[in-house]
């Protein structure tokens, strides 16, 4: 039995510096969401600052930025979602198709590829791109019209940020659907040819219904991001001219609390989008782990 | 297969063959672009006339880098920040799975700990709290900041205990006979036997701190300090998209250098392009771990 109780000893020696970092980086920072009801005075701390019950909250309720944000923010993250889903469930079922291996191969390293860059990099690249001199409004003159402010526009800004983010991202989203298709008994095929299925009906019967499950999975836990717009995107490629489309919670936050120094409104309207997230991502799971069998642990 | 092959089936295999060529050249495009830029000639470059090819090739921009010291400087702090993280995180990583991976009756205070650090995945204080608990700690303008916050990753975490459980008990108990205790038991056998999860969790943690700009941007501002992508993300922005006048962008276009600019993007790059083929061989097994579980 005493080495029972050795082991436990070092059991807990292990977790011990991972727990310490969550305590200081994760842990001691919950405390600190009390300033959304607080008014903060940086020598009194988080818990000597008074209290100002829900006064933080007045300028995503009683101003008409606090609707806009949420407009924005949903809209964008539900556009994203929408192609974001699509694409790489179209994208699979073409390779799917391909038997030429080495094509097969190649296709997918060049199309993973996007997703390992940062946000930073690419809109760099995106900003002199669709630049006054940049290569899409070449494209633009070259038809004889003007060139287009695409980055200063509402109606273009908010479609490169869709067209972007799927760009960089459904050859990542495909990878699950290619496993899944891997998974189908090849045997199912072979049957379906004696009886002359065409290519058309083996795709209805027995292709999609093979990954039916993930598509399903997919499309619960993406649900999860329905307040998440991507900060790192916007943020490096949005400018003042296209607030109005494109500003969005995790943006407010970051310039009203470390720009403008109103700790307590950014802390408030941050707290409300951790607690909205709570709850999406615990329903979610559930519903994900009833219906797909998804467990994480 | 090979017998039900008719003109039809050839042709829509001939279009899928096409269009999957022309997603790929989409998806490489911007960075094809981005490189030919980078080799032209300024004047040319400034007016948008490259496509994918240099006009008036030269390396002139790259040679300007390696004078820029600041950039330089960044891309050490950088590999620097790395190398920490990588190496602190993969033994905090297996430390914590490890124990983690026992039953209750095995390790009494395992499900505590594992609810806790599943909250802490969940729900977070959010970007002020995070930033004035730092503040306070006195971490700014430190290396530390650029690596402590980004040691745990409770997602890994957890990965790589579904590996240690997928490893045969018996290797256990009869090490155990044998007087193996708990740190012999992690480092000569689970370790060496989790080298799959383990390479995929590493090399997406170093792409994920060698991508991150946040960090620095909030908590550094000695030059000294600052990472290659808080570098990038600052010389980036300057480039104003929103200017119309034309005066203006000539102007601006004699200080900020398109050419220079779009080599500085490369070479950030490269390092991800260098372990892009390791990553290739291990992220889809990885993607792969953190889905259905029997």
């Amino acid at each position: 039995m005493k080495r029972h109780w050795t082991s436990q000893l070092h059991y807990n020696l292990m977790v011990l510096p991972g727990l310490v970092l969550v305590l200081l980086f994760s842990v001691w920072p919950m405390f600190g969401i009390i300033l959304a009801f607080k008014h903060y005075i940086p020598t009194k701390g988080f818990f000597g600052s008074p209290w100002v019950g829900l006064e933080n909250y007045d300028v995503l309720f009683k101003s008409p930025i606090g609707a806009q944000l949420f407009v924005n923010t949903v809209s964008i993250a539900l556009m994203k979602m929408a192609f974001g889903f699509v694409v790489p469930i179209v994208f699979a079922l073409l390779l799917n198709e391909v038997r030429i291996r080495w094509y097969k191969r190649s296709v997918q390293t060049i199309v993973y590829l996007p997703h390992f860059l940062s946000w930073v990099l690419i809109a760099g690249i995106i900003r002199d791109m669709f630049a006054m001199n940049g290569i899409f409004n070449r494209l633009v003159t070259s038809l004889g019209m003007e060139p287009i402010l695409f980055l200063g526009s509402n109606f273009w800004f908010r479609t490169i940020l869709i067209t972007s983010d799927v760009w960089k991202e459904f050859g990542f989203g495909a990878i699950i659907y290619l496993a899944a298709l891997t998974a189908i008994n090849p045997s199912l095929y072979e049957a379906a040819e004696m009886d002359g299925a065409t290519r058309l009906q083996k795709l209805r019967y027995i292709t999609l219904p093979g990954i039916t499950t993930t598509i399903v999975l997919v499309a619960t836990l993406s649900l999860q991001g329905v307040l998440n717009a991507n900060f790192d995107q916007i943020f490096n490629l949005y400018n003042p001219l296209v607030y109005d489309s494109s500003d969005v919670i995790d943006t407010y936050v970051f310039r009203a609390g470390l720009r403008e120094g109103q700790f307590e409104v950014a802390t408030a309207i941050g707290l409300m989008k951790s607690v909205i997230s709570l709850v999406l991502i615990v329903t979610t799971y559930k519903l994900a782990s009833k219906y797909a069998n998804y467990r994480i642990f | 297969m090979v017998r039900s092959r008719t003109l039809g089936t050839r042709m829509a295999d001939g279009t899928i063959l096409f269009f999957l060529l022309l997603v790929s050249l989409s998806s490489l495009f911007p960075i094809v672009h981005n490189l030919a830029v980078s080799m032209s000639k300024p004047s040319l470059a400034e007016a948008g006339l490259i496509t994918v090819f240099p006009q008036g090739f030269n390396l002139d921009a790259y040679a300007k880098i390696i004078d820029d010291s600041k950039f330089f400087h960044a891309f050490w702090v950088s590999v620097q920040r790395v190398a920490a993280v990588t190496v602190l995180s993969f033994f905090i990583t297996v430390m914590m799975a490890y124990p983690l991976s026992k039953l209750k009756k095995e390790f009494y205070m395992r499900n505590i700990y594992m609810w806790l650090f599943i909250f802490c995945m969940m729900f977070h204080g959010g970007l002020i709290p995070g930033y004035l608990v730092i503040k306070q700690m006195g971490l700014m303008n430190s290396f530390l900041v650029l690596v402590l916050p980004s040691l745990v990753n409770i997602f890994n975490v957890i990965l790589v205990l579904n590996y240690f459980r997928s490893i045969p008990r018996e290797l256990e108990e009869s090490a155990n006979m044998d007087g193996a205790g708990p740190w012999y038991m992690l480092f000569q056998i689970y370790i060496p036997l989790s080298l799959p999860v383990l390479a995929t969790t590493t090399l997406f943690l170093m792409v994920g701190v060698w991508n991150e700009f946040m960090t620095g941007m909030i908590f550094i501002t000695n030059d000294k300090l600052i990472p290659l992508q808080t570098y990038m993300q600052q010389i980036v922005v300057n480039i104003d998209p929103t200017l119309t006048d034309l005066e203006q962008i000539k102007k601006l276009a004699k200080l900020s250098n398109k050419t220079l600019t779009a080599a500085k993007i490369f070479v950030s790059m490269l390092p991800i392009l260098i372990v892009y083929p390791m990553l290739q061989k291990y992220f889809i097994s990885g993607i792969m771990l953190g889905s259905v579980k029997e």
